[in-house]
């Protein structure tokens, strides 16, 4: 099942089976190419699969957007120790929720994926890492799985081939931080989620110190059509650099929220106002949140902009993990960004300082601030705790957690100036009694 | 040596082997970057971010604690950025810092106060509510405190990396994060005190200590733990002449900060209830107290009557005595009471390794060489339990370079951790066992030998000749049990040796009677014990023996005793031990006990008595002597006088030695410690007392009982 209509303006690749009846059992996947790609996989060399891969101009989905032909191209084949595909389904970044369509319509075509991943690399194994609140989807790959198995797809002499390739699911246990490549490697292990010290990158030593290549779910559901359609065909769907399509998680004030597949480089404004029907209730737009709730807002004069890696970095955001959220001009900054800093403050595992602290006392601010009580020396404070976190933490999730709190600030000072006016009522000074 | 690369800190050039963290580079040439979660040879874990410095090229400030130096690397470490970053992550910590400065045990000594006062900004600008955490107690001696704790995991790893004991782990998530102990809400482990003393805040505190001073009013008193056989350096705080804390944070001695909770927390032995402070005379069949000159006198005029008469006399000495008191013991013993019927409990067979090493140069292991060898191999022994310096030293060696160890045992040790080969043998079937490794081990470049002791007699010949048969450079260390074991024999406290493996007969004396045969004579006219309990094991066969026992507590020997003089104890006088590997370190007194005095000075005392002149009692004066008479002592002086320990060679000749039948170790384990061990309330208070070896149950003796004595 889908959640919303599609839109004429999609270019469905890997989407293509979301509306298909029973698309996430084997025999529609069969029918519909399902397959096809890692037969052909099988007859080619891990150079040329990877070749087609940095062909493809595929950049991870995850939400570092690091192109994914040069990531396999750094796993070692020549090592006695086994290789480990991961895929990545932790999906917990607010606004983002395609992983979770992926996996619930098409779920060979992440388990195709990872499997030709495996040959390029030389792996015998497979693990899929789903966040432990998306358990039916755990039964959904679950079964895919236990399908390919049936056929002979997976587990001993993959296709004939002589080489054998198994595949797991393995479930978080609700924490964000998990997501994060490294700290999922450590709760695959069964330890406490914290991210290990890098380098080394997972590529090299990553689960049970052993060579790892990890994807994000998308990122392996790309992989089939690539292999189908050619490298270079797939990278001319997008910009330069930025190959393809991929999912666009639109929500907020817009009258057709939804999960969409649009070619890398599509216009944000056009993705509102033709994809998505325009602003609910006839606002104005205000400002956007472009890939994820990490990534600083941009205001709405900005948001005239192809939605690739490299135009949002120029920008000084990020594309992130494809979610987009609309605000409209009701939108409160205030709350935003206390919300906002709430997750991260929630999230954050504890292991440094300024994450563990720094979001703790900027949640705190926050919630007092729009709770009414707020200072004017707290607006520059707010900045200034974030800018001491920004680049100094241990893993990316402190700088997830500082990046929109300084865009909020710094765009949008005039709203928390507005708000101190608005809640300290001059009218009433503070009553002393002696 | 790893090939050296150039780079620059703060604008000086500098040269370290590639691989050289920053944050040591720095250190080297003088320049300090602060830092809570990197300590020297634990895990890496850049959590804090205090160590953050600027390297030109990168984006980002970079953690020095992991980054290795590189080819014309330029690193800033006093940039605006820097100070800012660190005035910024002191901010963050203090935020949820409970700031109880004023009544924190750490007080004065603590890291995160000195990072403030460096580093820090002078005003804060927190003014939310603080997350709080109420304190727990873990065990006896350990107390956790989560809202102080910062977070740096150095007890995590110290417990887990350094004892082999894992207790530790963190629980919870982001600012609710805290250490948990691995058995749910409380400690069942080693108790050693070593997460505490690495705590550089006040979050880990000690039951024994906490609450009861500031570190200021404390003199520290650098000595040697009076315990077990491995001679640790304990800083003892003193104030008003009572101990009130042991810990080596300045790492002087041969155990750098290590201790075991006997170094660290067995030091209320010393004001214990039961310790003697005055002598005591049996009057009408009961003890009873009198002045020190009425019994020195009593012992004189009975000591000098027997002796006139050609009576036999008994001497047993001590393990835990100084070397000064052991030579002079036997020199008054040989040369006051002419008699060569002097022995002390015998807990290692050194003598017989001393003769099966004879005319050899670096044949004993140091403390220090168990970090360095290539590989180590323990016979018969649970080293974790018994020689906790030395089982921490060969981890450390396996940590920090990959040591191979093997270890022939009767049971289980904490060594099967990380042993590369372990082999089950009971006791008496250690050859075959040896036999099985004999490949391994000749693969190895070098060995280092412990053994413990059921290996004794010609079981010792027998495994010098296999580590011979091996063509390596072997060395060896004989186990032994308590604090001046090895010096007790070293000086002689042998009825066959004289100081340094002698013969008596070169002295032109006899061989005496052994310690059972003391026991055991019937005739025997006079039984002194200086430290010593031998009558909570044997019977004492000469019913109306004269009885003279020097000690700090009514042991079952000093019930039995005529006379009774209050000894001081290691922490309370001067003077030098010898630990298991045979180096010599000095003892500084800490406390004073009212009443008591060093055992040198009652020999003395009691020589004065018979108007013998054997010396004077002074220690330094005495260890001249030694020196004159031990080649193997002849180290150099100022070593042991600055605080460290001189290492010391066997002897050059044959030791006709005797008797290895009567070696036994008192299979003490960390909460053991015979007499002294009795009346330590901190090891008799945590649950894991008394204590196994080969993971059994040891039982301890039952505690003496101590009748009141008079003095009520
Ligand atoms: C705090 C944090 C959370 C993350 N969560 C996710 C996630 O839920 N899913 C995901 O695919 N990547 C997540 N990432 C990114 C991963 O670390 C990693 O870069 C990505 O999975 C790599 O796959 P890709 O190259 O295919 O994008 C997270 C990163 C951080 C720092
Ligand atoms: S930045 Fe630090 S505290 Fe935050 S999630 Fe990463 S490691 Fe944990
Ligand atoms: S006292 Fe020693 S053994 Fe116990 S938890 Fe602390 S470090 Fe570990
Ligand atoms: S208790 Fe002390 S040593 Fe342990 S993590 Fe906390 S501050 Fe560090
Ligand atoms: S000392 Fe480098 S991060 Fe803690």
């Amino acid at each position: 099942m889908i959640y919303n209509e599609p839109s004429p303006l999609e270019v469905k690749v890997i989407s293509q089976r979301f509306t298909l009846p029973n698309s996430a059992a084997i025999d529609t996947y069969l029918a519909t190419d399902g397959y096809l790609a890692v037969k052909k996989a099988l007859g080619m060399t891990p150079e040329a699969i990877i070749d087609e891969m940095k062909a493809s101009n595929l950049r991870g989905r995850g939400g570092a957007g690091f192109p994914t032909g040069m990531k396999w191209s750094f796993v070692p084949r020549k090592t006695d120790k086994p290789r480990y595909i991961i895929c990545n389904s932790d999906e917990s970044e607010p606004g983002t929720c395609k992983d979770r369509l992926l996996m619930e319509n098409d779920p060979h075509q992440l388990l195709e994926g990872m499997m030709i991943a495996g040959w390029t690399v030389g792996s015998n194994k497979g693990y899929v890492f789903i966040r432990g609140e998306y358990r039916y989807l755990i039964d959904i790959v679950d079964r895919a799985i236990a399908e390919a198995y049936e056929r002979g797809f997976l587990g001993k002499n993959v296709f004939g081939s002589g080489w054998d390739f198994d595949i797991y699911t393995h479930t978080g246990a609700g924490a964000y931080e998990c997501g994060e490549e490294s700290a999922l490697l450590e709760s695959l292990e069964g330890k406490r989620g914290i991210p290990r010290l890098k380098p080394p990158f997972p590529a090299v030593v990553g689960a049970w110190q052993s060579p790892t290549l990890l994807n994000n779910c998308e990122t392996f559901s790309a992989v089939p059509a690539i292999l189908r359609m050619g490298g270079p065909a797939y990278a001319e769907l997008g910009t330069p650099k930025n190959g393809g399509t991929r999912l666009f998680c639109i929500s907020g004030h817009v009258n057709k929220p939804g999960v969409y597949e649009l070619p890398l480089g599509f216009n944000l404004l056009r993705m509102i106002d033709e994809v998505c029907g325009g602003m609910r209730n006839g606002k104005k737009l205000k400002a956007v949140i472009p890939g994820g709730s990490s990534s600083p807002v941009l205001k709405a004069q900005e948001c005239d902009v192809p939605m690739d890696f490299d135009s949002m970095a120029k920008l000084k955001t990020m594309a992130g993990s494809g979610g987009v959220v609309v605000l409209d001009e009701d939108t409160d900054i205030v709350q935003l960004a206390m919300r906002t800093m709430k997750f991260y403050q929630h999230e954050s595992c504890g292991w440094c300082i300024p994450c563990r602290e720094g979001t703790t006392w900027l949640k705190k601010i926050l919630d007092r601030f729009h709770e009414g009580d707020g200072r004017s020396e707290d607006i520059p404070l707010i900045g200034e705790l974030a800018r001491n976190m920004l680049g100094r933490t241990f893993c990316a999730l402190g700088d997830a957690a500082a990046m929109p709190t300084i865009g909020f600030i710094e765009k949008f000072r005039d709203e928390f100036e507005a708000h101190l006016l608005k809640t300290q009522d001059p009218q009433s000074p503070e009553l002393i009694v002696l | 040596m790893a090939d050296l690369v150039t780079f620059t800190i703060d604008g000086r050039q500098l040269q370290a082997p590639a691989g050289t963290l920053v944050i040591n580079a720095a250190k080297k040439a003088g320049i300090e970057i602060p830092a809570f979660c990197y300590y020297d040879g634990l895990a890496l874990q850049a959590a804090c971010r205090m160590c953050l410095v600027e390297i030109e090229k990168m984006p980002k400030l970079q953690p020095s604690c992991t980054m290795p130096v590189a080819e014309g690397m330029v690193v800033h470490t006093d940039s605006e950025q820097v100070k800012g970053a660190r005035k910024g992550m002191l901010e963050f910590l203090l935020t949820n810092h409970p700031l109880d400065c004023p009544v924190c045990d750490k007080g004065g000594e603590c890291e995160l106060q000195d990072m403030t006062f460096r580093y820090g900004a002078a005003e804060s600008r927190f003014v939310e509510i603080k997350v709080h955490e109420d304190e727990k107690q873990w065990s006896p001696v350990v107390y956790y405190d989560p809202a102080r704790c910062i977070l740096c995991y150095r007890c995590v790893r110290i417990c887990d990396e350094g004892l082999g004991v894992n207790a530790l782990s963190i629980g919870n998530r982001g600012v609710h994060s805290e250490i948990i102990p691995n058995n749910s809400d409380h400690l069942n482990c080693d108790e050693c005190g070593a997460c505490i003393d690495i705590c550089p805040v006040g979050a880990l505190t000690s039951g024994a200590y906490r609450y009861k001073t500031r570190p200021w009013e404390m003199d520290h008193v650098g000595t040697i733990c009076t315990h077990c056989s491995n001679g640790c350096k304990t800083t003892l705080g003193v104030r008003n002449g009572e101990i009130i804390r042991g810990n080596n944070r300045d790492r002087s001695g041969v155990n750098g900060e290590f201790l075991c909770v006997k170094g660290r927390y067995a030091f209320d032995f010393t004001k214990a209830p039961g310790r003697l402070e005055t002598p005591l005379m049996r009057v009408n069949g009961k003890l009873q107290p009198v002045s020190w000159a009425q019994a020195l006198a009593a012992v004189g005029q009975k000591f000098s009557e027997i002796k006139q008469r050609n009576g036999k006399f008994g001497i047993i000495g001590s393990n835990h005595t100084t070397n000064e008191e052991n030579f002079y013991l036997q020199k008054f013993a040989r040369h006051v009471l002419g008699t060569s019927n002097i022995d002390h409990h015998r807990t290692g067979d050194i003598t017989t390794l001393m003769d099966a090493l004879q005319g050899r140069e670096n044949a004993l292991a140091t403390v220090g060489d168990l970090y360095t060898t290539k590989a180590a191999l323990i016979v018969d022994n649970d080293l974790a339990q018994q020689q906790p310096l030395l089982a921490f030293q060969l981890r450390a060696n396996w940590r920090h370079h990959k040591a191979n160890v093997y270890a022939v045992t009767p049971g289980p040790v904490r060594e099967d951790q990380y042993a590369k080969k372990i082999v089950r043998a009971a006791e008496g079937q250690e050859f075959e066992a040896l036999e099985s490794l004999r490949d391994q081990l000749q693969a190895e470049e070098e060995l280092v030998i412990l053994f413990g002791d059921p290996i004794k007699g010609d079981a010792v010949r027998k495994l010098v000749a296999f580590g011979d048969s091996l063509g390596k450079p072997v060395k060896y260390v004989c186990l032994v049990d308590y604090s001046n074991s090895r010096g007790a024999a070293d000086m002689g406290l042998l009825p066959d040796l004289l100081p340094g493996y002698r013969s008596v007969r070169d002295a032109g004396l006899e061989p005496g009677l052994a310690y059972d045969e003391i026991l055991n004579s019937s005739d025997l006219d006079a039984l002194w014990v200086i430290g010593a309990n031998p009558l909570s094991r044997h019977e004492l066969v000469a019913a109306n023996a004269f009885v003279v026992v020097q000690d700090l507590f009514l042991t079952e020997t000093a019930q039995r005793a005529d006379i009774v003089l209050p000894a001081s104890s290691a922490y309370e006088k001067e003077g030098t031990v010898t630990n298991v590997c045979g180096e010599v370190q000095q003892l500084k007194r800490a406390a004073r006990v009212m009443g008591s005095k060093p055992d040198l000075e009652i020999i003395g005392l009691i020589s004065k008595e018979m108007k013998a002149n054997i010396g004077i009692w002074k220690s330094s004066k005495v260890l001249n002597e030694i020196r004159a008479e031990v080649s193997s002592y002849r180290f150099p002086l100022i070593v042991v006088e600055s605080g460290g320990a001189a290492a010391t060679n066997p002897v050059n000749g044959p030791v006709p030695s005797t008797r290895s039948d009567l070696v036994q170790s008192a299979r003490n384990n960390l909460f053991h410690s015979g007499t002294l061990g009795r009346h330590c309330s901190t090891l008799k208070a945590v649950v894991e007392a008394p204590g196994t070896i080969y993971g059994e149950l040891v039982n301890e003796p039952e505690e003496a009982l101590e009748p009141s004595t008079t003095q009520q």
